[in-house]
């Protein structure tokens, strides 16, 4: 049985720019698919094609068991989508604007009324209530965006790059809604080009790239993808290289013979891939040291999402301007802990 | 993954009761509500919309009132201003589809049309809620416009209801301008291409016309264009219903000059079915 977003062979074209190419997506009830991809790559296309905003050239879509083509108007009560601009009403106030679209959904007045309080509550926009959106923050505007896209607890969501030009703080607090919003059942579809934020959020995560999906899977599974962790080491001096490769060498995933190690030279950095963790970390720390080689750095590094993506698209996710500070391997090791205390959250839910 | 169990139980939109012609009417008002309560939080553009038409009156009336010649009339200028102001109402009204077309043309740049597709809702109701908004705004504008127009002298010399008529056709004329400002909205890029796209050609279409000088004087080619054309029927038909025509006034040959009320009547609706059709269908395929 297809899942409640489930697409197939997706194909739009834009003159001559084909926007999409042959897109497949299944995302399971209850889980949370993360499209990955530059700007252009096609998610917001995917997105658009999705909540019945964008026919597509050729291809299948179903959402929440309802054919996107045939039976568009149905989809649109079972969506909520939250694109990527805040699209609220300025001239409104926060509540007047979640009372617009309940009624737009078809809700009773007073129910209406009665879901946009409470919306306005939960989103910590009480306070804000009665003020025009103008007057918002720009994360307010994205906390009401969000909770108009909430206004019938819909089923399956589309959230289309959602913290884009947030702050880190703001960015935070959005996940954290969206973390609870997941965890009371919601389907979600999320696109972003934050590797750090389909980490945190997404079950599985596609990779997209010039309209097609180059790769899919759990984050984990995509990182093995790329080789496991490695060990660098910085030497402070040059001529000190060779020996601190042939101690390297030894602890080589891929056996002292085969060495594995990388150097460059200009940097004095040596990488060899590893198994063994934090433990062997120390042990070669105490080599180098026995061995009088001075370290000017030295560091554990997990492979991020980043490097996935370096690795599949050959060039990296932020094409453009607004690519955040990327997680550094102690940064990523802290989102994946953060992603099963999630789980099990979600657990305990059931 | 059985996540049914913690599905969210929901108030899920029923279907509406009424079906798609209730829905549309009460998508319509709930999109109009929106519309006026920006024009009360947005009041300079209300206020503005009234500069021009103000300005018009009083430098019509003065600054050419005494040197246009009027068939019937001579040089008179108070039977000038009662003659031009039906003309400046009829602009004045026509102007709504700048309003109209900037208004839906940044609901697309911002998002807000996305988002209104999203929404199980009428599809024409996001444009028709936008026009009934212009329609009220265009009718509070004329109310003001005809107190300016009394006080440098306009009067009617008809019963009332001939004068409601006459302005009853000048709203629908506004009305149906609105939905060529709608489609254009949705044409355009940004909301400033949608103010300029919406005024440039009125000003042809209202100069060339029986507005503001008798088309009697006009070369052959523009008179034909003149008699015919859309606004000066309704011009005219305000003329005659507010008896704002100077007493041996020849009525030029032509059908909608010689049958304005109807001519205005059939303009405005013809008007209305071919552009609402064209903007609810462009709506439907809308990419911001």
């Amino acid at each position: 049985m297809p899942g409640a977003i489930y697409a197939e062979g997706l194909v739009k074209t834009f003159g001559e720019v084909r926007a999409l190419d042959g897109v497949d997506l299944d995302v399971p009830e209850g889980t949370v698919l993360g499209l990955l991809g530059p700007n252009g790559a096609g998610k917001t296309t995917a997105v658009r094609v999705l909540t019945t905003l964008l026919t597509p050239d050729s291809g299948k879509a179903v959402v929440a068991g309802l054919d996107v083509l045939k039976q568009p108007h149905e989809v649109r009560r079972s969506i909520g989508l939250s694109g990527q601009f805040a699209a609220i009403d300025e001239y409104l106030t926060g509540r007047e604007n979640l009372q617009m679209v309940g009624q737009l959904y078809q809700l009773p007045a007073r129910e209406a009324k009665a879901r946009a309080a409470e919306l306005l509550e939960r989103f910590n926009l009480s306070d804000a209530a009665d003020r025009t959106a103008k007057t918002y923050s720009g994360g307010m505007r994205r906390r009401l965006d969000l909770a108009a896209a909430l206004v019938v607890r819909p089923p399956v969501m589309f959230m289309d790059e959602p913290t884009t030009g947030l702050d880190p703080r703001n960015r935070l607090q959005l996940w954290e809604v969206i973390e609870d919003l997941v965890a009371g059942g919601t389907t979600l579809l999320l696109t972003t080009q934050y590797l750090e934020e389909a980490d945190r959020l997404a079950h599985d995560i596609a990779v997209v790239d010039h309209g097609k999906v180059i790769a899919r899977g759990t984050s984990d599974q995509l990182k093995a993808q790329t080789g496991g962790e490695r060990i660098e080491v910085v030497v402070h001096d040059r001529g000190q290289i060779p020996t601190a490769e042939a101690l390297l060498a030894a602890h080589s995933v891929q056996g002292a013979a085969q060495s594995g190690v990388t150097v460059e030279q200009h940097t004095r950095r040596l990488t060899v891939p590893v198994t063994g963790g934090a433990k062997l970390l120390a042990e070669v720390i105490r080599e180098l040291d026995s061995r009088g080689i001075e370290i000017d750095d030295i560091g554990l590094r997990r492979p991020t999402l980043d490097d996935v993506f370096i690795t599949l698209t050959g060039h990296g996710a932020e094409d453009e301007e607004t690519a955040p500070a990327e997680g550094d391997a102690t940064e990523a090791a802290g989102g994946k802990k953060k992603r099963k205390s999630r789980k099990q959250k979600k657990e305990a839910v059931k | 993954m059985t996540a049914t169990s913690t599905a969210p139980t929901a108030p899920r939109p029923a279907a509406p009761a009424g079906g798609g012609l209730r829905q549309s009417v009460t998508d319509s008002l709930t999109m109009a509500k929106r519309n006026l309560i920006r024009m009360v939080r947005i009041p300079e553009v209300v206020i503005f919309g009234l500069f021009q038409p103000i300005m018009f009156v009083v430098l019509f009336s003065y600054v050419f009132g005494g040197s246009i010649n009027l068939p019937g009339a001579g040089l008179d200028p108070g039977l000038y201003r009662e003659f031009l102001m039906a003309g400046i109402f009829a602009q004045t009204v026509t102007f709504a589809t700048a309003g109209a077309g900037a208004g839906i043309a940044e609901d697309m740049h911002k998002g807000l049309i996305d988002r209104f597709r999203s929404l199980p809702m009428a599809r024409g109701a996001v444009l028709t809620g936008r026009t009934i908004a212009d329609l009220v705004q265009t009718a509070l504008t004329l109310i003001v416009l005809a107190v300016v127009a009394a006080l440098v002298g306009w009067r009617t010399h008809e019963n009332g209801l001939k004068v409601l008529a006459g302005f009853g056709l000048l709203l629908l004329l506004g009305y149906a301008f609105t939905w060529i400002g709608a489609l254009i909205g949705l044409s355009v890029r940004t909301p400033e291409a949608a103010t300029s796209g919406g005024l440039i050609w009125l000003f042809p279409l209202t100069f060339i016309s029986n507005a503001f000088v008798p088309s009697q004087n006009m070369p052959t080619v523009l008179r034909h264009i003149a008699e015919w054309n859309p606004f000066s029927a309704t011009v005219q038909a305000c003329r005659e219903l507010f008896g704002n025509l100077p007493p041996n006034y020849p009525v030029p040959d032509a059908w909608p000059m010689q049958h304005p009320a109807w001519a205005s009547l059939i303009w405005s609706i013809a008007i209305i079915l071919f552009f609402r059709t064209l903007a609810v269908r462009k709506y439907k395929s809308a990419t911001a």
